[in-house]
């Protein structure tokens, strides 16, 4: 018997396909109707694994009386073996509805437990079904705790879908699931509460009952409970904190529970929902704990500070003690990079705690083990000290780097001396004389450093005002990209001519901050190298000032997604990448030519612009040889009224010289054909003047705007699919980026707020601030206030909008 | 998907290596995969005190129970089942003598439901294994450890967490009398005859 059985077992694990086996499945199917139910339960569960559609039409009708038999066991096997089978032979399964409606009334508990899952999945796309379903249990009785947890699942389902506007009284079933709260089993209680906190929109009144639960959760002796209730309320805590705070005095209990992941939870739960009063006993009690756990903890401690921080800017000083103190404790480079990080975001966006800030970082590099955040620092403090009220506070702790730190060091800091000698010049006879020191250090980038910012600050140390060139020399980026003149170094050839910068490929890096949005983890700190595709801008520019005849476009402000002007499976496919310069644009046709048996010649594009009255086409360049596979550009650039946003459709007509080509031999002919392929037309539209750039904190970025340039209006936009879609029209028509995560729509609400920013051209940056209300049950109605550097700008965005 | 799903079920012995496993979801592809979670997994939950130094089993009318004195506290509590996350899944864990027993669900499970699951296999082993849980017990009757795990969940699915049926479920075909001695194997006829013995000493 047991023999028999393991025999099962390797036969599910083998799964082979039913025609591979006919002799197992027919000793199977005679398993299934044996007298012995184990025999019964366990061929069915087998059966069904290595069935195909036909078989299972043979045994279906076994299937059906197992599902409603009299033992629990077999009647089990047939339900789960009818869920997994629901996802191969849907129509097949949804048959046996019948038979599962009635095991649904089955007094073995986890028969319905099955059955009512089976039933769910059968009926789940027909939401009246399942409505009808979850009406009916929660009157009725639910046998095992595990069904209840499934129907409390159902309900919630049910609930989410319901269109009913919250405002008239209670929502559907929630007083079922608030009387799951009393249930016997402890999972249905747990699970019941959690569904209740994740109700859209819930309300305090009707979290409280859930709540209240949780936190009895909290002094379990069990470390599951513990732990699942202080996951739930540190989600809780995120939307509502307030209805959290009664639970404080629980959670601070929990911060020295054992399990490491409780505490931590509880910790940032803390952090979350604590208020200003409580933020200094909550440091103390943080700064012991700190010691016991990983790194990994650690660093979700020190974000959730951070937050805190900047929810509390007051809080700064003992917020900014806390993380100068853990930043001087042991830890890794990971940890420690993501203190350093918060302490610039502080002191980037509270100006009050700048100075300590400042005073701390200099504390830290005393002693810091990790060279990169050491040479961050200087290079940080060497941009942001000057700045301050009193920058010689910094001089002595950047000095004693050049003393006693490795060379990278060494090197970063006599740069930042530089820097604060370039920029505060009564401290520059003092800077010349430390500077002077460093002339006899050992290291040879130290001294050509030294003798460098000597030379270009003015060598005599008087106290005069530093040349701007000078200034831009040191703060400014380089002119050139670094691997433009890397390679251009090497190519280069001592001789008698000097190396002359101005050769190398001059296209300015272009910055796309595009930071992550503030709801990702990590914002960014210090020394961020600029994220989002550099490779691709980098690409276009390099290609593009290659040119001669593009050269003196000037910066490149915004290279487009590349737009297709074919069908899919056409001979020849092309897509166009519009390059936005300040006074013209350059039309990139990427091609390729599909045809084996041809060779194109003397690509070009003609562009018929007379729907684009404000473009003036002045160079086109064609593409020598199209090739069979071997995909190539031409260019067409157009003068444009320098920073003026035209708009304009192009209609496009790819010409070439055709020549066949023999495909074994490659053997081209001479002669060729010219010929004329339609494409589809461009558009030029507003939104390709914008840069997408967000920003980490909009909120601040709105306030520091300033209202000189704001402009409000109110916008009816008509009958639309749906709030979301609405909300994606107009982020797509403006082309700017969504801060927060502000994108989302929440599903069923009726209004809702965008935070919008970017980078015009001209580099004027611009917010906008979009609010969404459905007016009546389709019409979306809008309100659209933007603000910028620039009037015109602001004035221009509304034109979009109107017109778009 | 909202049926509470099991991604995997794994007893692995005092140093992390395999006695019995089940997976129940694709994200382990491979073995390697596998074994290098067990490993991970191990190493993580090492340290934390889920053991269970006074758990009790005792024989009663020829069957093996869990034993519960009136008045005391329940087993439950006296035996720590632990909880931790680990690369974006809950792992509900509980370990005894040189055995440790793991029940792995989704992000956004149902932790006590996880750990019915965990109680009913952890039980029903401590059945099959007639009160001895150790591993010597354990791989000289991993076929019974494998049906055990065969009966608990079906594909992800909970088929059953009662440890006395799932038990029953197992051990039924051991002691079946009908099954001429020579169809058992050697360990299943030892444990018959324990059975028998027992029987007879409690007559």
């Amino acid at each position: 018997m047991g023999l028999r059985r393991m025999v099962y077992v390797i036969i599910k694990e083998l799964s082979p396909s039913a025609d591979e086996v006919i002799i197992v499945t027919s000793s199977l199917m005679k398993d299934m109707t044996s007298k012995t139910d184990m025999y019964r339960a366990n061929a069915i569960r087998v059966l069904c694994r290595i069935t195909d559609g036909t078989l299972l039409t043979q045994i279906e009708r076994y299937l059906k009386q197992a599902i409603v038999d009299k033992n629990p066991v077999v009647a089990s096997a047939a339900l789960v073996s009818g869920i997994h089978l629901l996802q191969t032979n849907p129509e097949i399964v949804k048959r046996w509805s019948n038979e599962v409606q009635e095991a649904v009334q089955s007094r073995a508990a986890l028969v319905q437990f099955h059955a009512l899952a089976l039933l769910h999945q059968i009926r789940q796309n027909d939401r009246l079904a399942v409505n009808k379903l979850v009406s009916s249990l929660t009157r009725g009785s639910v046998r095992s705790p595990l069904a209840q947890c499934l129907l409390i699942r159902y309900t919630s389902q049910v609930i989410r879908e319901s269109t009913n506007d919250t405002q008239t009284g209670d929502r559907p079933f929630y007083d079922f699931l608030e009387g799951c709260l009393r249930h016997k089993a402890e999972m249905v209680i747990f699970e019941a509460a959690r569904a209740i906190t994740e109700l859209n929109g819930v309300t305090s009144r009707e979290l409280t009952p859930a709540i209240t639960v949780l936190q009895l959760f909290l002094s379990s002796s069990k470390p599951v409970l513990r732990f699942a209730a202080v996951r739930t309320l540190n989600k809780v805590a995120m939307s509502h904190p307030t209805a959290v705070t009664n639970c404080n005095i629980d959670m601070e209990s929990l911060i020295s529970d054992q399990n490491r992941s409780i505490a931590t939870l509880a910790i940032t739960t803390l952090l979350k929902t604590g208020n200003e009063s409580s933020v200094d006993r909550l440091m103390k009690q943080i700064t012991n704990f700190m010691s016991d756990i990983a790194d990994e903890f650690k660093i979700v401690v020190v974000d959730a500070i951070r937050s805190l921080c900047l929810k509390f800017p007051l809080k700064h000083r003992s917020l900014m003690n806390f993380l100068s103190n853990i930043l001087r404790e042991e830890g890794g480079f990971e940890y420690k990079k993501a203190i350093v990080d918060s302490i610039v975001i502080l002191i980037r966006d509270i100006p009050e705690a700048k100075e300590s800030g400042l005073l701390h970082l200099c504390e830290f590099i005393e002693d810091c083990e990790f060279t990169y955040l050491s040479t961050q620092i200087l290079h940080f403090l060497g941009i942001e000290g000057p700045k301050t009220s009193d920058p010689s506070k910094y001089i002595r702790y950047i000095y004693n780097r050049v003393h006693l730190e490795n060379a990278t060091v060494r090197a970063g800091a006599v740069s930042t001396l530089a820097k604060f000698g370039a920029m505060v010049d009564g401290l520059k006879p003092r800077i010349f004389v430390l500077l002077r020191r460093c002339l006899f250090d050992n290291d040879d980038e130290v001294r050509d450093r030294a003798t460098l910012y000597l030379n270009t600050l003015g060598g005599d140390g008087a106290v005069v005002e530093t040349d701007e060139g000078v200034k831009e020399f040191l703060f400014g980026s380089l002119d050139v990209p670094l691997v433009n003149l890397e390679n251009s170094l090497k190519n280069y050839d001592p001789s008698e001519k000097a190396f002359d910068i101005n050769s190398v490929p001059k296209d300015v890096k272009i910055q796309p901050l595009a930071e992550k949005k503030a709801t990702s983890k990590k914002p960014t700190g210090l020394g961020a190298p600029p994220p989002g595709p550099p490779s691709t801008v980098d690409a276009y520019e390099k290609l593009l000032s290659s040119i001669p005849e593009f050269a003196s476009f000037g910066k490149l402000f915004k290279s487009s997604a590349p737009v297709e002007l074919t069908e899919a499976e056409t001979e020849y496919a092309v897509n166009v990448v519009k390059h936005i310069f300040d006074g013209h644009v350059v039309f990139q046709y990427n091609c390729s030519n599909t045809i084996p048996e041809q060779l194109l010649e003397n690509v070009t594009v003609i562009v018929d612009a007379s729907e684009a009255e404000e473009f003036a086409e002045v160079y086109s360049k064609p593409l020598r040889q199209l090739p069979y596979d071997s995909p190539g550009q031409t260019f067409v650039a157009f003068e444009k009224p320098e920073g003026v946003s035209a708009v304009g459709k192009f209609s496009n007509m790819l010409r070439f010289i055709v020549k066949e080509v023999d495909p074994s031999t490659g053997e081209v002919e001479d002669d060729g054909v010219e010929d004329e392929y339609q494409l589809e037309d461009l558009e030029l539209v507003a939104a390709d003047y914008m840069l997408k750039v967000g920003v980490s904190n909009f909120r601040n970025a709105w306030e520091s705007m300033g209202v000189d340039f704001e402009h409000v209006d109110e916008y009816g936009l008509g009958p639309r699919d749906s709030l979301a879609e609405a909300v994606n029209a107009v982020i797509n028509l403006l082309g700017m980026q969504p801060c927060e995560g502000t994108e989302v729509v929440p599903p069923n609400s009726r209004s809702h707020t965008c935070l919008l920013s970017g980078v015009y051209i001209g580099n004027v940056k611009v917010l906008v601030r979009l609010q969404f209300g459905l007016d009546g049950p389709k019409d979306v109605a809008m309100k659209l206030a933007v603000r910028s550097e620039d009037e015109t700008v602001s004035d221009a965005i509304h034109e979009i909008v109107a017109s778009g | 998907e909202s049926c509470p799903s099991i991604k995997n079920i794994l007893l692995l012995d005092s140093e992390g290596n395999r006695v019995a496993v089940k997976y129940y979801s694709d994200e382990w592809p491979n073995n390697s995969v596998k074994e290098a979670f067990e490993k991970s997994l191990f190493t993580k939950t090492q340290k934390t005190n889920a053991r269970t130094e006074d758990y009790v089993f005792n024989e009663v009318g020829g069957r093996v129970i869990p034993w519960i004195e009136p008045g005391r506290v329940s087993n439950e509590d006296l035996n720590t089942t632990e909880i931790a996350m680990f690369e974006s899944h809950i792992i509900v864990y509980k370990f005894v003598q040189d055995l440790h027993f793991f029940v792995t669900g989704a992000e956004n499970e149902n932790e006590l439901i996880l750990v019915t699951v965990l109680q009913g296999f952890f039980d029903a082993v401590g059945l099959l294994l007639r009160g001895t849980v150790d591993k010597k017990e354990a791989l000289e009757n991993l076929d019974l450890i494998l049906l055990c795990l065969d009966e608990i969940v079906d594909g992800g699915i909970i088929l059953e967490t009662d440890a006395n049926v799932i038990a029953g479920k197992v051990a039924s075909h051991s002691i079946d009398a009908a099954a001429p001695l020579s169809e058992q194997t050697i360990s299943q006829a030892l444990a018959t005859a324990r059975e028998h013995l027992a029987r007879s000493l409690l007559k």
